[in-house]
């Protein structure tokens, strides 16, 4: 009887480096924040009784709102910084190699591994094509588009002239009008909110069934392989 | 007919005492923003001054701006503004018609070339070559053409010509076409409202008397002495929106004690407008004063903007009625669902795979 250990060798890679796992966290926490208290402005708790004066939950809410979203956009700034000045899978998310057909392909292999047609999937030292395709159209064309309509909504109060509306506030007549843009970055939660359900079920899935670590990834920045296969 | 009397002179004709028309200067320059030095500009300017030829001209619209306009609060102005148009052109309430009252755009238009201001209260039908507004028995389109020509300015009267309003809304028949985007060559400044509150008509043309130079406008241009903040940021209710306080039903007795009204679909967060300070009726009282949330007449489009109860609104641009918390709620829970199904069938794949390797 065999009783030694099972010997399966593992590579690691480092991926991500330390300020780039702090950003997906503060990112992560940003945005759960972001669509709570955003949900919360569209939709208020029940009314609170007496007199205006005894509570504050709706600014307190839109602060909470307000706060969340500079902590969103510096760290998208920064993260922008780091594309730069990081290592070479730091730019992958800013990048989308659309003309390349190695990456169609892979996404396609990645899509049946999905629809459980794959026996399993190809090992990546940074995203997988699908989850890149993913994080290039939510996080940054997402992030975006949810950072010039919010800053258009927010020059709304911080009013005409201050700075917020000298650079936003074009975007409302160019939407439409303010309900229009309020609509538009209410949709734009819904879609973030599903992306990040999806985001979490895979990275669990494939931590476990994949070839390669994600979480811990996530957190210690090492890319572990299970096997030494290509 | 038209003359070079100044607004003093006619006010006095009118039979309006100096004192009277003191108080009015005064009034104007606090509507106005101004400081109480400008009370002697303002009294200066009326009294030396020329007056400025308006002529008001009505496209598709319901007279709604008229009839806000003679009710303008004080009532000097009224008397003074109103006597002093209807030496021009405006149909709907001139003791001219017909022929002889289409003698007098002509004889404005070649008189005061370049120096009249043309106000208009609704829009021009473009469909059918224009014939849903027919005006003198010709499309309003071609007077609205013919009269801007050698304006010096246009004065967009209200929502219908300053966005198109119900005329325009979806499918818009006519194709009722908002006054800017028919009238390229001219500054237009957009008075929006359904109607416009008397106050801020009246107040418009004064300041173009006055400093004889256009009202300073915002992006999309409008006065924003009168459009620069939303109703939200005046709302004498905003407290309790701060502090989370909402009527969540018509009867309820948050209605009673006067709270937000946010959540029965009140638009003045959306909302660019003078309601919430220079009120209605002299002052009265505006909509969210009377217990109704403001359903945003004065913004853009404002009847395709679903329903005046609902804040979060409905969404038209996928054809079918879409509201973003209830799709959004929909596809939340059908992606949670497949999720977990997915997962199932993943942990039965994998728990398999794991058999095979061991049996290998």
């Amino acid at each position: 009887m065999n009783t030694s250990l099972p010997h399966v060798k593992q590579t690691a890679v480092y991926v991500y480096q330390a300020p780039l796992r702090a950003w997906h966290w503060i990112n992560a926490l940003s945005i759960t924040i972001l669509a709570i208290s955003g949900y919360l402005i569209g939709s208020p708790l029940p009314t609170l009784s007496g007199e205006a004066s005894d509570h504050y939950a709706m600014g307190y809410i839109r602060f909470a709102h307000f706060a969340a979203a500079y902590v969103f956009v510096i760290a998208f700034l920064f993260r922008i910084y780091w594309a730069f000045a990081g290592n070479r899978y730091s730019h992958q998310l800013f990048t989308l190699p659309f003309w390349r057909a190695r990456f169609w392909h892979e996404l396609i292999h990645e899509v049946r591994w999905y629809a459980f047609k794959e026996v399993e999937p190809a090992k990546y030292i940074g995203h997988n094509p699908l989850a890149h395709l993913f994080m290039v159209v939510i996080i940054t064309v997402g992030g975006l588009v949810m950072i010039v309509t919010g800053f258009a909504l927010y020059s709304e109060q911080t009013g005409l002239g201050s700075w917020q509306d000298e650079m936003f506030g074009w975007v409302i007549p160019f939407v439409g009008q303010s309900q229009d843009v309020r609509m538009w970055h209410h949709w734009g939660m819904w879609v973030i909110v599903i992306f990040v359900m999806l985001h979490v079920y895979t990275a669990i899935r494939e931590d476990i069934m994949s070839r390669q670590s994600l979480i811990s990834t996530m957190i210690s920045g090492w890319r572990m392989f299970k096997d030494d296969r290509p | 007919m038209p003359t070079t009397e100044t607004y003093y002179e006619v006010m006095r004709r009118r039979g309006i005492t100096r004192r009277s028309f003191l108080k009015f200067c005064s009034l104007t320059a606090t509507a106005l923003g101004l400081a109480p030095a400008f009370a002697g500009k303002i009294a200066h300017a009326m009294e030396t001054k020329p007056r400025i030829p308006v002529v008001w001209i009505h496209g598709l619209e319901c007279t709604c701006c008229s009839e806000s306009f003679i009710r303008s609060a004080h009532p000097l102005v009224s008397d003074v503004i109103l006597s002093m148009i209807s030496l021009d052109y405006d149909d709907v309430i001139m003791a001219a018609a017909g022929h002889q009252a289409e003698a007098i755009l002509e004889e404005v238009r070649h008189k005061h070339a370049g120096n009249y201001i043309l106000a208009v209260e609704g829009n021009p039908p473009l469909n059918q070559d224009g014939m849903s507004c027919i005006v003198g028995g010709r499309p309003f389109v071609e007077q609205l053409l013919e009269m801007a020509d050698s304006c010096k300015a246009v004065v967009s009267w209200g929502s219908c010509a300053s966005w198109g309003c119900v005329q325009a809304a979806r499918p818009n028949p006519t194709r009722a076409t908002p006054v800017h985007e028919v009238i390229r060559d001219k500054p237009v400044i957009k008075v929006p409202g359904c109607p416009p509150i008397a106050e801020v008509m009246t107040g418009v043309l004064t300041y173009i008397l006055t400093f004889d130079r256009l009202p300073e406008l915002d992006r999309q241009g409008r006065p924003l002495m009168f459009y620069g903040q939303r109703i939200h940021d005046k709302c004498y209710r905003r407290p309790h929106f701060d502090a989370g306080q909402f009527v969540e039903a018509w009867d309820d007795e948050a209605a009673r004690r006067g709270y937000c009204l946010y959540k029965m679909g009140c638009k003045g967060p959306t909302t660019y407008n003078a309601c919430s300070t220079i009120r209605w009726n002299g002052g009265v009282s505006f909509p969210i004063q009377s217990g109704h949330g403001c359903i945003g007449c004065s913004e853009d489009g404002f009847w395709d903007k679903g329903s005046f109860y609902q804040h979060v609104t409905d969404t038209h641009a996928f054809g079918i009625e879409a509201n973003a918390d209830r799709t959004g709620i929909a596809v939340a829970t059908g992606v949670g669902a497949a999720i977990a199904a997915h997962a199932a069938v993943s942990v039965y794949k994998h728990a398999q795979d794991k058999k095979g390797d061991d049996q290998a």
